[in-house]
């Protein structure tokens, strides 16, 4: 595992929102969304991030998606700075980059139909065309496990679990190397989140792809991450490989974290589930450099 | 010792739409007994909330409640006047929803609110109603509560919010509290505040709790008699062991079967259930769950009765009958 090459390698990344400005345009006040993370991600893993609302995860996920010019640090991809790049040299990247968001019913057009969907990056980016480019798009609505004759539907005729599937299909049209996945099953009803988790799972194994599955379901996360990251108050405060975080969390805050973990299994209800809350300051100045405690097992000061 | 609080008989819920009649609760009888934690669980549009607003009365036209009998106390609260029920809610009837975000009034103290409820349905002068307000917020863990009182809800937190909606709640000692997903809007660590919270009430008050949720480690967490509901019809019932260790109804094994096992520690497939839940404008006349039920056979075209297993554990489906031996496998939930 380790051997495999780094795909997406952030170094320091930091992004500053201004929150309110004074008579000159000058900051007054900053809010110090992500500030200062650093972690890579290797070519074929999925790599989870964890955390709680505020915490920046989702703020570090539209970072490598460019979809924010970030305040400071390095993103780069497969080799190549992607931070100060415009948007006409950026193109390759955003179609070997793709997202999948939480909201299946805002991000479809709904106007659009299914064929009209899934068409679109591939329009932008110039892969395939025609009747070609309909097969194809055929091809994958059954690998996402729709049918041929939903191309001509609307999204308001599908369910959640559906719709998801649609996005899945439209980020995947352009065949991309790394897949952004921010809260993909949060919106899911249980009964269906395991159908979207294996499908992300076997189009992975299938096409090779490298995921950032940012979400707070626990559980979830350390089911399909091969390693993850845990964030708070804009800092990664640890990072492991999925199972030694689980079982040996050194950073307080994680230990209360995955101590908030809800077993479905009513015999470990007698404990106490919150522990005394970690609470450390966004944006204080200690140092945000991760110290690594065993082989790839990295831990904030605290 | 058990003594019946809350009773429901065949309710059902319809609501007129554009297009047709939709059937969100379709016939649903259980009870709560004085004290008791049950757990009602169900997917989105199973049917779960709207149960607990009709039992509260709130549904509104176009939503139709049709039903026999929601017996609370000996009374049918289906025949209460409003000015009755301004009298009940609140006081002996409490609902606590999942948004602490919009369910306070922005422009009021704190203090104000939960003192409104406490000198309106307890008749306390406003000093002795403000003791006992910071009394509540203490109750539920809030510190310096006498600061607290003097706060505008903008100044909570969403965890604290949600603990100043369970204190209202809890402030006219009510003998049923319905909470509706009262943690899924919350994180992680807070959310594990709150249900700590209430297995504490489970153990010192004689509140029974209604705990309404998607989320089996809630009511794994929590219940002590879970309902499982799906199709506006409940599927199964019986207590927390009975449904994690010994469920019988294929919906609720699949539930089960379909979030990761041990924390998320074994990394085998997880078993999700195909297809989608039921259109309930048009549904199935027979069980809801068969189109997506492995087990599936002619019979399950009729709808089944409710056939008890044990005392208490009861289950909608037709393989539970002593006399249709089908192969399932071992119901045990590891």
């Amino acid at each position: 595992m380790s051997e495999s090459k780094i795909l997406v390698d952030v170094k320091n990344l930091k992004k500053h929102f201004s929150k309110g400005k004074d008579i000159w345009g000058r900051d007054t006040d900053v809010l110090k969304a992500v500030d200062g993370v650093s972690f890579q991600i290797r070519k074929g893993e999925t790599f989870g991030l964890v955390g709680e609302s505020g915490s920046g995860k989702s703020t570090v996920g539209r970072c490598l998606l460019r979809l924010y010019d970030y305040t400071d640090g390095e993103v780069s991809f497969d080799g190549q700075q992607i931070g100060g790049l415009g948007e006409k040299k950026l193109k390759p990247f955003r179609r070997r980059i793709q997202s999948i968001f939480q909201d299946p019913y805002s991000s479809l057009n709904p106007g659009l139909n299914v064929l009209e969907l899934i068409s679109e990056p591939m329009k932008i980016h110039g892969t395939h065309q025609g009747e070609d480019r309909k097969e194809i798009i055929a091809a994958l609505l059954e690998k996402v496990g729709l049918k041929r004759e939903h191309l001509y539907r609307f999204p308001h005729e599908f369910s959640g679990g559906q719709r998801q599937r649609i996005s899945i299909a439209r980020a995947l049209s352009v065949r991309p190397e790394f897949v952004v996945c921010d809260e993909p099953i949060s919106a899911l009803d249980v009964s269906v989140q395991a159908q979207v988790v294996n499908m992300l799972e076997d189009l992975q194994a299938e096409f090779g792809l490298t995921y950032l599955f940012i979400a707070h379901d626990l559980s979830m996360v350390r089911h399909i991450s091969d390693r993850i990251g845990v964030m708070y108050a804009g800092r990664l405060v640890e990072v492991a490989e999925s199972d030694e975080l689980y079982e040996n969390p050194q950073h307080p805050y994680t230990q209360a974290l995955l101590s908030s973990i809800l077993e479905p299994d009513p015999k470990k209800a007698g404990q106490r589930l919150s522990q005394n809350g970690y609470t450390a300051k966004r944006g204080g100045e200690g140092n945000s450099e991760l110290r690594e405690v065993s082989p790839g097992h990295f831990v904030a000061d605290f | 010792m058990t003594e019946r609080l809350l009773s429901v008989e065949d309710l059902k819920v319809s609501f007129s739409t554009r297009d047709g009649e939709n059937q969100a609760v379709r016939g649903v009888s259980f009870h709560i007994d004085a004290g008791e934690t049950v757990g009602i669980v169900g997917e989105s549009g199973s049917g779960k909330s709207v149960t607990a607003k009709a039992i509260m009365s709130l549904i509104t036209p176009p939503g139709k409640i049709t039903s026999r009998n929601v017996n609370f106390r000996g009374e049918n609260l289906l025949n209460l006047s409003e000015k009755q029920w301004r009298k009940l809610r609140g006081n002996q009837i409490a609902m606590v929803f999942q948004d602490p975000m919009t369910s306070l009034n922005p422009v009021k103290k704190i203090g104000q609110q939960l003192t409104e409820v406490i000198r309106r349905h307890r008749g306390l002068n406003k000093e002795a109603a403000l003791t006992e307000a910071a009394n509540m917020l203490r109750q539920v863990g809030i510190s310096q509560p006498e600061q607290r009182l003097q706060q505008y809800p903008h100044e909570f937190s969403g965890g604290m919010r949600q603990r100043v909606m369970i204190a209202m709640a809890l402030s006219c000692q009510p003998e049923l509290l319905i909470a509706d997903e009262p943690t899924t809007a919350l994180d992680a660590t807070i959310q594990a505040q709150i249900l700590d919270l209430f297995k504490e009430l489970k153990g010192n008050s004689h509140t029974a709790v209604a705990l309404i949720t998607h989320d089996l480690g809630v009511v794994a967490q929590v219940c002590t008699r879970v309902i499982v509901m799906y199709g506006g019809l409940i599927m199964e019932e019986g207590t927390v062991e009975d449904i994690f260790y010994r469920p019988q109804h294929p919906y609720t094994k699949g539930l089960l079967r379909s979030i990761p096992k041990n924390g998320g520690k074994s990394k085998e497939r997880l078993v999700p259930i195909e297809g989608s839940p039921p259109d309930l404008l048009d549904p199935p006349p027979g069980c809801p769950f068969m189109d997506r039920c492995p087990h599936a056979f002619a019979r399950c075209a009729e709808r089944p009765p409710v056939f008890e297993l044990s005392a208490g554990h009861r289950s909608m489906c037709w393989l539970a009958d002593g006399e249709v031996s089908v192969g399932v496998e071992g119901g045990t939930f590891a």
